[in-house]
């Protein structure tokens, strides 16, 4: 077990240079001088002696090998650069409205696995019963309605129409309502989905013939053994979808005026605020990474055969 | 009202229900400008948030543009590029995948190394790192879902032609003396079809969810030109007034985005496909 998940944690190690490796290649893939871009940013009229000055401070004059090894080291240290507009460091903007993005998301995965669970395990174990259908109906509407419209509609109807929650910014928890409704409809519909047809597919194992031959109630075969099991797609499903909820957050903070890292990566793209825009990406691949890291170790405690499995290999 | 749905996949009225839903959308969308009443761009402040009359069929919006034309001239927009994100992707696939399968070893380890990374990783953050590298625009937002999604195709080809390789029939046929052409026409293409008709169903509803969705961004699709999610976020200043201006348009997305997943799902289930092969 031990062995495992220290090759899980070191293959972390690539991942992580290739992460590395984009961020840094990305200025020179854009079609934008990223000294203009500073320039322009900053609303002074570009000579060539100045850009040419700011290329060398930001090390583009360097041989990219030379750039990438620099930019790891920065990376390491959390160092992100300095936004092009506000001139102050980018780790300082981010971590600032992070929390705000993670509220949010806390919010919103917290009522999908609220409502999603037991809606998923009751459709599974009472197949083309009215909970089933409604669970069917859900999770098909929940994957097709386009969240930003979603957000709009619930704002007609609960803040407009019946002036129940605040139309947009932060605060209270009424004004979490609305932006976790909106981002959680499609990771319900997603997770009702996962589970039910999970807890289909286990149903038939023999292990739930065996505890009924036992004589145990079954009560608890659904819950102790069936669900204990089933869940298991389910959170590698959670663990996938944090990058789903990452750009969600994007949308919902826009509609809702949200002031998250969502929002400020959607302005910085349009004032080319590229330090930014590589701190995002990078972040955002990085929580990709470690939550696939998380989901893997919670499921080699629910289901140890996986390490074993894995240790032998 | 379940049961009754219910009881058209078991018909299975849904593919020709969808199919025909489909197609009056796709010829709105081609007669769009003989089917529009006005210039869907033309601003004229004198009749702006104009409730519906004969003239304007579903009202104006707040310069005074007819709200119908706009809808007509916004499915031109959706449809038109999610077929030509579903065909060059479809294209670029279809070379690399066939590539990798036919010649294996190293060649095709790394290809598939690097679809699994694309696939990994959540396409909406590629697609906007992209836009964020090539700056706002409806090409950039086309070319970054074009080389998201090629690889999930190129998967797909590249598995068939592996188990293709290895069936018999090929061998029988190939002994048979048919030729090589025939032997695409009447054996591969066949089993070629089915999974990429589902697949392509399912893959024009995300792309159009994802065009407009970047559009509602404002990294899309530019105004004044009309499109659907371009005109939520246009209309959504009116939500207090003239709700009417953000509902049509996501109607109008949630209505195709519906029959593409409907009609996916009942051609997989039709077909045997297997469906969650992407995205879940």
């Amino acid at each position: 077990m031990g062995t495992y998940i220290i090759k899980r944690v070191m293959a972390i190690i690539p991942v992580f240079l290739l992460a590395a490796l984009l961020t840094t290649g990305m200025i020179h893939l854009s079609p934008v001088d990223p000294a203009e871009a500073y320039l322009s940013a900053a609303h002074i009229e570009p000579t060539d002696e100045m850009l040419a000055q700011k290329r060398h401070e930001f090390g583009l004059d360097q041989p990219f090998l030379i750039q990438y090894v620099n930019s790891i080291l920065k990376i390491c240290q959390l160092d992100f650069g300095i936004s092009y507009l506000s001139n102050k460091p980018v780790w300082e903007e981010v971590s600032y409205r992070i929390p705000a993005t993670i509220q949010l998301a806390l919010g919103s995965l917290a009522l999908a696995v609220l409502v999603s669970v037991p809606l998923g395990f009751l459709a599974g174990i009472r197949k083309n019963s009215a909970i089933d259908h409604f669970s069917r109906l859900l999770s098909f509407f929940g994957a097709s309605i386009p969240s930003f419209w979603l957000g709009y509609i619930l704002i007609f109807f609960f803040s407009v129409k019946l002036d129940l929650f605040p139309v947009e910014g932060i605060g209270t928890w009424q004004h979490l309502v609305l932006p976790s409704v909106t981002l959680a409809l499609p990771l319900i519909a997603m997770y009702t989905r996962l589970l039910r047809t999970s807890i289909l597919e286990n149903l038939q194992q023999p292990f739930v013939l065996f505890a009924r031959t036992r004589g145990i109630k079954e009560r608890t075969i659904m819950v102790k053994h069936v669900l204990r099991i089933a869940i298991s797609p389910m959170i590698t499903g959670l663990g996938m979808n944090l990058g789903k909820l990452l750009t969600g957050t994007i949308i919902v903070e826009t509609v809702f005026s949200w002031p998250g890292f969502g929002r400020y990566f959607i302005e910085a793209i349009f004032n080319r605020d590229i330090p930014v825009i590589q701190c995002y990406v990078f972040i955002a691949a990085g929580l990709f990474i470690f939550s696939n890291l998380i989901v893997d170790l919670i499921q080699m405690y629910i289901d140890p055969r996986i390490s074993r499995k894995e240790g032998h290999r | 009202m379940i049961t009754s749905i219910r009881k058209l996949f078991i018909n299975q009225k849904v593919i020709p229900i969808c199919s025909l839903i489909l197609g009056i959308l796709f010829m709105m969308a081609i007669f769009a400008p003989w089917l529009a009443p006005n210039d869907p761009i033309a601003v004229n402040l004198v009749y702006k948030l104009q409730p519906p009359s004969w003239e304007f069929p579903l009202g104006t919006d707040h310069l005074g543009r007819c709200n119908f034309s706009r809808l007509l001239f916004g499915a031109r927009i959706s449809l038109g590029f999610a077929m030509l994100i579903f065909i060059s992707s479809l294209v670029i696939g279809l070379i690399v995948g066939t590539f990798a399968g036919y010649k294996g070893g190293w060649v095709d380890q790394v290809l598939m190394r690097f679809c699994d990374g694309v696939m990994a990783f959540p396409s909406l953050i590629l697609i906007l790192g992209l836009v964020g590298i090539f700056g706002p625009g409806l090409p950039q937002v086309v070319l970054a879902l074009m080389l998201v999604q090629w690889v999930y195709y190129a998967r797909m080809f590249r598995g068939m032609v592996l188990s293709l390789k290895e069936q018999n029939f090929i061998a029988a046929a190939k002994i048979s003396g048919s030729s090589q052409w025939k032997i695409i026409k009447n054996h591969i293409v066949p089993n070629v079809l089915p999974p990429l008709v589902v697949m392509g169903t399912l893959e024009m509803g995300w792309a159009i969810m994802d065009i407009s969705a970047m559009s509602f961004l404002g990294l899309g699709v530019q105004p004044p030109t009309p499109e659907w999610g371009a005109m939520i976020h246009e209309g959504k200043s009116y939500i207090r007034t003239n709700p009417a201006l953000m509902i049509y348009p996501g109607l109008m997305i949630m209505i195709v985005i519906v029959t593409f997943n409907l009609l996916g799902e009942a051609l997989s289930e039709r077909y045997g496909v297997k469906r969650d092969f992407k995205k879940e």
